[in-house]
């Protein structure tokens, strides 16, 4: 269930499929919606289950940064290069910070004229104001174009997982799937 | 000499007043500083019901003099970045290049060209308008609510107008359904004269 020196724990795991299958559903979601006309069904659903979704995954995101750093983190692997170490750690930051910076940008915009956001009509998440004159506008421009950048960042993040199993065949790929190699 | 000079200085003033009121009608500033002014709009939401908004940022001036309306003219100029409709979301949707692309049209203006009198305080105000860089013509239909001094030593004269304009035809994505093709505008105008 644990992450040891050498392997993610189950908990992990399940934890970076879930955030990125969402990730990757959120983005979809968002390219799509924002060009819906104003009569499709849609139009009002979209965004909704837009907001309620990224609220969600900003809880999930929490427990993922607790369960990180209350737990061993797995080293690199041997093989992996330095400029590889440097590299894969630099995106794993970006990746962490600019999802944080896109939740916030987000929950920005709905908020910007002091309305609460309701996730799925259960829970509201309530509004801070206005903070800063053009909320909506500036926080929409950051939301808009980093969500390219991450998306752009994952799609090389997968590539380079990829890179490793058909390529370097090593177990990067492998041990995020829960390959164990002292069970073998 | 003296009495010459004193005759004529003395016509002058006597007369001056009264003869630039009929050439030259008071120049105002609208009051968006006190805040007495607004420019409102409504559009029909679904045809069901009136969906109202403003602009909170503008300014404004005109020429006017009851007895003369021949010199009469107005301007005013709307930062288009400042609508508000009381809901964040729509209004970064209609300040969009699916509205009114108010990056490339920061601002909106209104010139008169002539004003004429239609009879119990009313006026037709024709000019052009420039939104969403198109210039159109158009027509206010205004009416004066009152004029004269007020507490502090001021003199002001205010209007209301309104006018409806096609979102199509200042090419304005004309996509909200057949009910809300059209925007009326509504313009508070109080003008403090300088």
């Amino acid at each position: 269930m644990r992450n040891t020196i050498n392997h993610y724990g189950w908990g992990t795991i399940t934890l970076h499929w879930l955030v990125a299958v969402t990730v990757v559903g959120l983005f979809t979601l968002g390219y799509w919606m924002v060009d819906l006309g104003y009569y499709d069904p849609w139009y009002k659903q979209g965004p909704d289950l837009h907001k309620s979704i990224g609220i969600l995954l900003f809880l999930v995101m929490v427990v993922r940064i607790l369960l990180r750093l209350v737990q061993v983190k797995p080293q690199a692997i041997e093989t992996h290069t330095d400029t590889e170490k440097k590299l894969g750690h630099l995106v794993h930051v970006f990746l962490y910070s600019a999802l944080f910076i896109l939740m916030i940008s987000g929950y920005l915009i709905s908020t910007a004229d002091g309305r609460a956001i309701e996730v799925f009509e259960l829970i509201s998440v309530i509004s801070f104001g206005e903070l800063f004159t053009d909320q909506e506008d500036l926080s929409g421009m950051v939301h808009k174009y980093l969500a390219y950048v991450l998306i752009s960042v994952v799609v090389l993040h997968a590539l380079a997982a990829l890179k490793h199993h058909f390529i370097d065949k090593d177990i990067t790929l492998k041990r995020m799937l829960g390959y164990r190699a002292d069970k073998q | 000499m003296k009495k010459l000079l004193l005759a004529s200085t003395l016509s002058a003033l006597l007369f001056a007043p009264a003869f630039t009121s009929t050439a030259n009608a008071a120049d105002y500033v609208v009051d968006y500083k006190g805040a007495h002014a607004s420019v409102n709009f409504k559009i029909q939401h679904l045809g069901y019901s009136w969906l109202t908004g403003r602009f909170d940022k503008f300014s404004g001036s005109f020429s006017y003099d009851a007895a003369d309306l021949s010199s009469a003219k107005i301007e005013m100029f709307v930062d288009t970045n400042s609508l508000n409709t009381n809901h964040a979301e729509r209004d970064k949707h209609v300040r969009s290049d699916d509205f009114l692309n108010v990056d490339k049209f920061g601002s909106a203006k209104f010139i008169s060209t002539s004003i004429t009198d239609k009879g119990q305080n009313k006026l037709a105000i024709n000019g052009t308008l420039t939104l969403h860089g198109v210039s159109k013509d158009i027509i206010i239909d205004a009416i004066k609510i009152g004029e004269g001094k007020d507490p502090w030593g001021g003199y002001r004269v205010g209007f209301s107008g309104t006018t409806k304009i096609g979102l199509a035809d200042f090419g304005i994505p004309d996509t909200l359904g057949p009910a809300s093709s059209h925007v009326e505008l509504e313009l508070h105008i109080e003008g403090i004269r300088k």
